[in-house]
Order: C-alpha cells, then sequence, then structure tokens
C-alpha cells in the first residue's frame, strides 16, 4: 500500500503551481535570445519584460529597479559583494571610510559566509544577536551603525523559525546614520505582503522556487539612484547588472508563479495561521516536554519550529519521512557538519534544544487532513525514540 | 519510504533504523554485566551499551543499548549488538567501525563520526566488565598519545579530524594547528593521518 504523503517543507522548496507548469510547457519553444532584435529575439524579451513587471509590482518596486538573477544567493552575494569594492574607476560605492557591513547572525548562509568573506578582505564585519523569540534588538542596531557602515543586511523572515524583524524601523536608523539597507526577502516574499517603499529598503533579494516558480532564478531590486556594482560582468543583460543571457524559461515562470501569488496569498494567510493553531494545539495535547521555537506572533503563518526534548531530530526527521511526511531540523547531523542550527544556538536555545527541533512549514497545497496526520503520526515516533533515548526520563 | 526511490541511506540501515534489535526500550531493566558511556547529548549523539557475559567462557551473551543520535548511530548499534553476541570478549573488543559500516552496506562519508560511537561503548563497556570482575590487568586504556608537543595535538585529535574530514595534511594542519610550530611531528601526523584514513574510509 502507498503510504500517503505529506509535503511540510515549503521553506525548503516549494513545488510548480499547476498553471506555472503550464506557462512553461507553453514556452518550451521560446528559444531566441533576449538580446536579440530579429523576430526570435523579440518575442523573448517581451516574455522576459513583462515578468519583471510582474515581479516588480509584487513588492511595489518599478521595473527598471529589478534585475533577475540566478537564485536568491546570488541576490544576496552581489549585495554584499557591494561594500568591498575598492576599484577606484568604480562608480559604485567605492568609499575607503565607509566600508563596514552590519548584520545578523540568524541570516542565511550565502549573507553570513560573503560577510565573513568580506571581513577577511578587511571589511569591518559586524553581528546583530537576536533575543529568543529571534528578533534583533533596535538599541544595538544603534549602536552596532556607524558613520563607518557601508550596508546594513538584515533578513525580513527566517527560514528555521519564520520570526519576521521590524526591517522599517532597521532601515530608518541605518539611513539615519548614512548606511544602505538590504533584507533578504526569499522567505517573505509570497507568503506575506512586502512592499519595498513601506520598508523603505534599498535592496531586496526574492527566489522564484520559494515561491511555487522554478529553481535557478531569483530577483534583486535596486532602489533607483543606489550605488550598484554588478558581481558577473561582461554583457549588458539587465542594463549592464547581471552579465549572462537571461533564464528566459525560468524568468516567465518566475513572472506566473508571483502574478498567482497575487490572487492567492491573502485568502491563504488566515487559513495557515489557523491550520498553524492546529498544530500547535494539537502537539502541545498529545507530546510532553516540547517547546515551540521563535515568535508567538512576529511569525511567518506557515512556519512552525518545535523541539522535542531528549529527541535526536535527524531521527525524528527520518522516522517522519518512513511515515511519508517531509521536515527539516535544526540537528547537527541532518546537516552533515557537528554543529546543531547556528539560528537556533543564536536565539539561545541550548545544544541539546536544537539538535531536537523540527521545522514544519506549510504552502498552498497544506490541508487539514494533512495537519491532522501530522498530529497523528509524531507522537507514537517520538515516544519511540524517546523511550531508546539516553536523554529522555530515567538515567540508565 | 512512501516512494518507491532509494533511501538516503542504505537498506539495511533502513531495516535496522525500522526493526531496532536489542534497544532497551524506556524503563526496562537489564541486568548487566559491563556498561560502556560515551559521546554526549550536547553533541548530538551519546550512547550507553550493556553486555552479558559467561564468565566462564568469556562469551557476550546478550548485548542491550540506547542512545541519543540520528538514524546511522543507531543502525550502527543494532547492527553491532546483533554482532557480539556469541563473541569473545578479546574479539569483540577488536570489531572495528569499518566492520560496521560494511556490514550497514556502507555509510556516507560524514555518518562515520556517528557510527564509530556504538563499538566506542562496546570496548568501555568490556573495561566496565573487567573492572568490575577485578581483572584490572585486562582493561585496555585507550589513553591517547602526544603528537604534536609544541601544539599538544594527540593521536585522538588526529582521527577525531579524519572522522570530521581532513584527508590532507593542511586540513588536519587547519583542524588541530598541529605541526605549526616546530614541525618535527610532520611524518608522524602524515602517517596517522593515512592510518586513520584507511582505518575508517578505505
Amino acid at each position: 500500500m502507498e503510504t500517503r504523503r505529506v509535503y511540510l517543507d515549503h521553506n525548503a522548496t516549494t513545488p510548480l503551481h499547476p498553471e506555472v507548469e503550464r506557462v512553461i510547457m507553453e514556452n518550451l519553444g521560446t528559444f531566441g535570445n533576449p538580446s536579440s532584435m530579429h523576430s526570435f529575439g523579440r518575442p523573448a524579451r517581451k516574455l522576459v519584460e513583462e515578468a519583471r513587471e510582474r515581479t516588480a509590482g509584487l513588492i511595489g518596486a518599478s521595473a527598471g529597479e529589478l534585475i533577475f538573477v540566478g537564485s536568491g544567493s546570488e541576490a544576496n552575494n552581489t549585495v554584499l559583494s557591494i561594500t568591498g569594492c575598492q576599484r577606484t574607476e568604480c562608480h559604485c560605492v567605492s568609499d575607503a571610510r565607509r566600508q563596514g557591513i552590519v548584520t545578523t547572525r540568524i541570516e542565511h548562509p550565502c549573507v553570513l559566509e560573503s560577510a565573513k568573506c568580506m571581513g577577511q578582505q578587511g571589511v569591518p564585519v559586524a553581528f546583530l544577536d537576536v533575543d529568543r523569540t529571534g528578533r534583533i534588538d533596535l538599541g544595538q542596531v544603534a549602536e552596532l551603525v556607524t558613520g563607518e557602515t557601508r550596508l546594513v543586511s538584515v533578513m525580513l523572515a527566517n527560514n528555521e523559525i519564520g520570526t519576521i524583524q521590524d526591517i522599517a524601523s532597521v532601515a530608518r536608523l541605518a539611513h539615519e546614520r548614512g548606511a544602505l539597507m538590504h533584507t533578504d526577502a526569499v522567505q517573505a516574499v509570497g507568503k506575506i505582503p512586502v512592499d519595498v517603499k513601506a520598508l523603505d529598503v534599498d535592496f531586496l533579494t526574492i527566489s522564484a522556487h520559494k515561491l511555487y516558480g522554478p529553481k535557478g532564478v531569483g530577483a534583486l531590486y535596486v532602489r533607483e539612484g543606489v550605488p550598484f556594482c554588478p558581481m558577473i560582468r561582461g554583457g549588458h543583460q539587465e542594463r549592464g547588472r547581471r552579465a549572462g543571457t537571461e533564464n528566459t524559461l525560468g524568468i516567465v515562470a518566475m513572472g506566473k508563479a508571483v502574478e498567482m501569488r497575487m490572487l492567492e496569498m491573502a485568502a491563504e494567510e488566515p487559513r495557515l495561521l489557523d491550520l498553524k493553531a492546529l498544530l500547535r494545539a494539537g502537539l502541545v495535547e498529545r507530546i510532553p516536554d516540547i517547546h515551540f521555537n521563535g515568535h508567538p506572533t512576529e511569525s511567518l503563518p506557515n512556519t512552525l519550529n518545535v523541539s522535542f526534548e531528549g529527541a535526536e531530530g535527524e531521527a525524528i526527521m527520518l522516522y517522519l519521512d518512513l511515515a511519508g511526511i517531509a521536515v527539516s531540523t535544526g540537528s547537527a547531523c541532518a546537516s552533515g557538519s557537528l554543529d546543531p542550527s547556528h539560528v537556533l544556538l543564536a536565539a539561545q536555545l541550548t545544544p541539546e534544544q536544537a539538535h531536537g527541533s523540527v521545522r514544519i512549514s506549510m504552502g498552498r497545497g497544506t490541508t487539514r487532513e494533512d495537519i491532522d496526520y501530522f498530529i497523528a503520526q509524531a507522537p507514537p515516533i517520538i515516544e519511540r525514540i524517546r523511550a531508546m533515548s539516553t536523554a529522555y526520563g530515567r538515567r540508565v | 519510504m512512501a516512494s518507491s526511490g532509494d533511501w538516503v541511506y542504505s537498506e539495511v540501515v533502513k531495516e535496522h533504523f525500522m526493526n531496532l534489535k536489542n534497544i532497551l526500550w524506556g524503563d526496562e531493566k537489564f541486568d548487566f554485566d559491563g556498561r560502556g558511556e560515551v559521546g554526549n547529548v550536547k553533541c548530538g549523539d551519546q550512547m550507553v551499551l550493556f553486555i552479558k557475559v559467561d564468565d566462564d567462557k568469556g562469551v557476550i551473551t546478550d548485548c542491550r543499548w540506547k542512545t541519543y543520535g540520528c538514524a546511522s548511530a543507531i543502525a550502527s548499534t543494532s547492527i553491532l549488538s546483533e554482532a557480539v553476541k556469541g563473541m569473545t570478549l578479546k574479539e569483540a573488543f577488536n570489531i572495528s567501525p569499518k566492520d560496521i559500516a560494511a556490514k550497514l552496506g556502507g555509510l556516507p562519508e560524514n555518518k562515520i563520526h556517528c557510527s564509530v560511537l556504538g563499538d566506542k561503548a562496546l570496548r568501555a563497556a568490556i573495561n566496565d566488565y573487567y573492572q568490575r570482575q577485578g581483572l584490572k590487568e585486562m582493561v585496555v586504556e585507550e589513553k591517547a598519545r602526544l603528537v604534536c608537543q609544541c601544539m599538544n595535538v594527540t593521536d585522538h585529535e588526529i582521527e577525531e579530524a579524519v572522522l570530521e574530514g581532513a584527508r590532507t595534511y593542511l586540513q588536519l594542519q587547519e583542524a588541530t594547528k598541529l605541526g605549526t610550530v616546530c614541525g618535527q611531528c610532520e611524518a608522524e601526523a602524515r602517517r596517522l593521518l593515512d592510518w586513520y584514513t584507511e582505518q575508517h574510509f578505505k
């Protein structure tokens, strides 16, 4: 008998929206280079620009402010590398007195590693702490962002615990001190309303595969008039800001995914919040010694992160997998490294709590039945793992 | 798994993961002759292993265990606990993690680290048995030996670095800082690097 399959890992990636699938199939034959002026190139150009309009529209930007890139990681790497540009002929942001980066301890590794790399090149890098709910402290922002800071990069919503930051307030503090503001909004765009004007950011990162589009395409918003320096050079594409022939099919698909988000997102949010409340209550009722990670209210509607005392995360995740349920864990064992999630440790969880954490991230296809199935399957699994555990109950 | 596709580990690992052998469930009591405990919860893996021994024959008659750990730690200890039954203490003491990994149909490189816990706990349990029997002379202490005098690095730390992925002398230096002062230990460190790589991964 085929086991029921329940996908609760939407923060890792999402399935293609059926409409996106349709648009991809429809346009498989559109092979012309968007840069070509002939009859093969022109329709491709038209598709790319339509997608740009749509994607910009989702975040309240104008089309000219949007650059298509290969991934959210690429967009974040690009922004972080700007501050380090020290070429004297470059008109970007080369300012020897103003190079510093301020970011948080809970960013995605593509931001953290880029920041670390800039640090090794001599750029001063400072990290904002987070409290137990995963929120940064504006007082510390005011303290760490100085006249030497070039860029402040704070993620809008966290991928592991779903905590949402008050980006508008951070941006105000950054701008008061003359710094540029970037937010990695990969987990937020498509899940909650995001508006670049309201957030007052200079750069914002989007990824298509987190919002029911395909892998390998994303977008970077660069506010009009803000200095910019490309990371991939050698082409006039994207107005000279990102060289390389456009991923036409991916961009078209992203445009469609965005269009569908604009239609579906508003109704989805209360539905997911209800499911999350149901899931939370169901787990509390049936499993002792658990606690929830992240912010109780300032959080993505689809994300619930929970730690099970005395149970190791990879084992939980794989037993759930055998029951057809897909989730993620902050355990070291699942990452291949020996350290548990940096996000959970930054949020002051003990290593044990971090090793025993599971992230449940719902999506547009998640149903009440899926959540009921999870609530039915999880308790015996946790009980079993705890019964074999050296770290739960009586010492042996 | 729900789909027919292959699982993250081998079928044997999956089989043991689903049907654990010799685990000591919950508050179940076990009248043991030797107890070994290694690892700690902070690092994400901990193992407690118990043996029952036929004193006259020096043979392990039963083996039970508990763990806080990932699937490969669970599966490797499950298979180990089956394998040691009927073995002499000496045979059991010399089981290598490589033998266990082979029985499991192989483990991913980054999981070898987890699978060594079971046999470490087993050796600790055997030593504990000797202690309890008053056979102190039989106890084989896994004493660490200093390799790099300048940076105070032992052979155990070199083994740990290999398990965590160091494959070249440079990576070993990055992980342990050995040989970064006088450099006299380089030849010995290179020999141990090859030895532990051979032991665990070849």
